[in-house]
């Protein structure tokens, strides 16, 4: 296990060069020039020239990359253009806030979305299926930042029981944020879980199960859902891009000063540093996520530790 | 002919016939797609949208009423004169719903058609020719996959600029590394059949054997796909407006609909209701429509 846990350490490394690269890439290809954004009304074109030279602005692509690329493996993000401030000193605090929504929403999408889901695979035709799948496909058309106005307009503006706005109430003001964060992930990881419940349900070994006499809650929990659960795994693991992806809109609904607002706020002043920095922590994370739901694959699946380790003994 | 003529003999060669004519498969996957009733609750959704969106210059006035500033009038509630109410500068939210319907289907589906082309090149040759192109190719699109697809097309619009065509071409390329990976699988599913090798045995290029062959048997799950990711990509346009990145306005859109409403919801909350309608109604629509389009077309996956 360690062995394999080493391997795909390695593997993320080539992930994450390719990843900046691909986003510096872009991003270098912003028009005009940022000595503009930095100088404002001071710019003239020798300062500008001054300054491009200082921030290695003239150099070519491949040089300001691997420049970029050196400070970054130290730790060092660059320099905002906006602030000037270090933009890791500016990412720090950003991060933590994201991490309060994210937490809690994915503890919810997991704790409600798989039970539900199992639930509703159990007894497909019954009033309680047939709710929850009117519910999931509701959950994964609703837009989340119109779910999030909903949800103030309800809790917050006519029954007054929740802040409508920012982090400053504790535990109060996470359950909005988390909720309309976590609502369309829930609805997916519930449908995906349902599906195929339902389709494991069907095999061979559950009939042989049954057949076998053991209780109807041991094949549900002991014999289907490790076969289930797979494809669940495997949407938990995607959805964490497409989290971070709704981390920037439900911000920017509840106003709360995190990673998602940093980088539409960076976006608008043009501040290129920032922008990069926050892609590649955000990429990281996922990258890093989709190597956590890998080895957690490992864990529940025979089959995979069985191939990993044939795979190192030949090695 | 009389309609009675299955009970006469028949009297040209042509009726004859045509009683041992199978029905076309088109014809077939329609009847079967016709028996399930939430698709074609989703179908007739989509097409009433697409029919408005289509008419919306003989419905109402673009100039008149959609941008037209008519302070006297703002922040009405519904009523007869404006079906929707108005919004903060008075104009009719109807119209603008209306108008922003244009807006989102052109782009969502211009933007597909992009990511199809992307992930026709790449995923069809990943997944035709295999090997050492096949996991160069992939590899290279799981580390795109590592940007979640709206971070992505921030990062391109930040780069580029927030003009329609940018925004068509971010939100097409953000979803084409998942396009290629669904493409790549349903060509590898058909690639081993035995009549691609027939084909190969009797001399056809492979230009001709992925033309005639290969793509037509796997066009059932890319249909699916296209519906589900217009879905997604309209959803992404109105996200990207509502934080401001997308359309801009006066252009009516209904993601900046909402972000402008916002500030005057806590008083007027229909401003908000109607364009969160009806986007939650086109995607629910798409949605509906793709789960029965893959019950249709790959009745495998029904359950």
């Amino acid at each position: 296990m360690l062995r394999y846990i080493i391997r795909r350490l390695f593997a993320l490394i080539p992930v994450i060069l390719v990843l900046t690269f691909i986003v510096f890439t872009i991003l270098s290809m912003t028009p005009g020039d940022a000595t503009t954004i930095i100088l404002g009304s001071d710019y003239t074109p020798e300062l500008g020239a001054k300054l491009r030279a200082q921030l290695g602005l003239d150099r070519s692509l491949i040089v300001q990359y691997f420049h970029y690329l050196t400070n970054l493996i130290q730790g060092n993000f660059g320099t905002s253009y906006v602030t000037g401030a270090p933009v890791l000193e500016q990412l720090r605090p950003r991060l933590a806030n994201t991490a309060c929504i994210v937490a809690p929403a994915m503890l919810l999408c997991v704790s409600f979305g798989i039970p539900i889901g199992i639930r509703s695979a159990t007894k497909p035709n019954s009033f309680f299926s047939q709710c929850t799948m009117v519910f999931g496909l509701m959950g994964v058309s609703m837009p989340i930042f119109w779910l999030g106005l909903l949800l103030i307009l309800f809790f917050s503006v006519n029954l007054g029981w929740l802040p409508s706005s920012g982090l400053d109430q504790g535990v109060k003001s996470l359950i909005l944020p988390s909720v309309t964060l976590g609502f369309n992930y829930m609805a997916n990881i519930m449908r995906t879980t349902r599906s195929s419940m339902m389709e494991a349900i069907r095999q061979d070994f559950i009939r042989t199960a049954r057949a076998k006499g053991v209780s109807e809650h041991d094949v549900i929990y002991d014999h289907a859902l490790g076969n289930a659960l797979m494809p669940t795994i495997t949407i938990i693991g995607m959805d964490v891009g497409t989290l971070l992806g709704g981390v920037v809109l439900t911000e920017t609904v509840f106003s709360i000063p995190g990673m998602g607002r940093l980088l539409v706020e960076a976006i608008n002043q043009r501040d290129t540093p920032c922008v990069l920095g926050t892609l590649v922590i955000m990429a990281i994370c996922v990258a890093v996520s989709n190597l956590i739901v890998d080895l957690i694959y490992a864990y529940i699946d025979p089959r995979i530790r069985a191939q990993y380790g044939a795979k190192a003994r030949k090695a | 002919m009389e309609a009675t003529a299955s009970a006469k003999p028949f009297t040209t060669k042509k009726e004859f016939y045509a009683q041992f004519k199978k029905k076309s498969v088109t014809h077939e996957l329609w009847l079967r797609f016709l028996k399930n009733k939430t698709a074609v609750i989703g179908l007739v959704i989509f097409c009433i949208i697409l029919a408005v969106a289509v008419a919306a210059p003989w419905i109402t006035s673009y100039d008149d009423v959609v941008v037209k500033m008519n302070i006297a009038e703002r922040l009405q509630p519904p009523g007869a004169a404006h079906w929707l109410g108005t919004d903060e500068l008075g104009r009719d939210i109807l119209a603008r719903i209306v108008y922003g319907a244009r807006v989102s289907l052109l782009i969502g589906f211009s933007a597909i058609i992009v990511s199809l082309m992307v992930g026709l090149v790449l995923g069809g040759t990943a997944g035709y020719y295999g090997g050492k192109i096949d996991s160069l190719i992939m590899r290279g699109m799981d580390v795109f996959l590592c940007l979640p697809d709206v971070l992505l097309a921030l990062a391109i619009i930040a780069a580029f600029g927030n003009t329609k065509v940018n925004l068509t071409i971010a939100i097409g390329l953000a979803f084409s590394p998942k396009f290629s990976r669904v493409v790549r699988s349903a060509v590898m599913g058909v690639r081993d059949n035995e009549y691609i090798e027939a084909a190969r045995s009797i001399g056809a290029l492979d230009k001709r054997i992925i033309a005639s062959h290969v793509l037509p048997n796997c066009i059932g799950p890319i249909i699916v796909q296209v519906t589900l990711y217009v879905a997604n990509a309209i959803l992404t346009i109105a996200a990207l407006s509502f934080i401001g990145l997308g359309i801009q306005p006066p252009t009516p859109e209904w993601g900046n609909m909402l972000a402008s409403g916002r500030t005057y919801m806590r008083d007027f909350p229909h401003i908000v209701l109607a364009p969160g309608m009806a986007i939650f109604f086109t995607i629910l629509a798409l949605n509906l429509l793709g789960d029965g389009l893959r019950d249709t077309l790959d009745p495998r996956l029904k359950h």
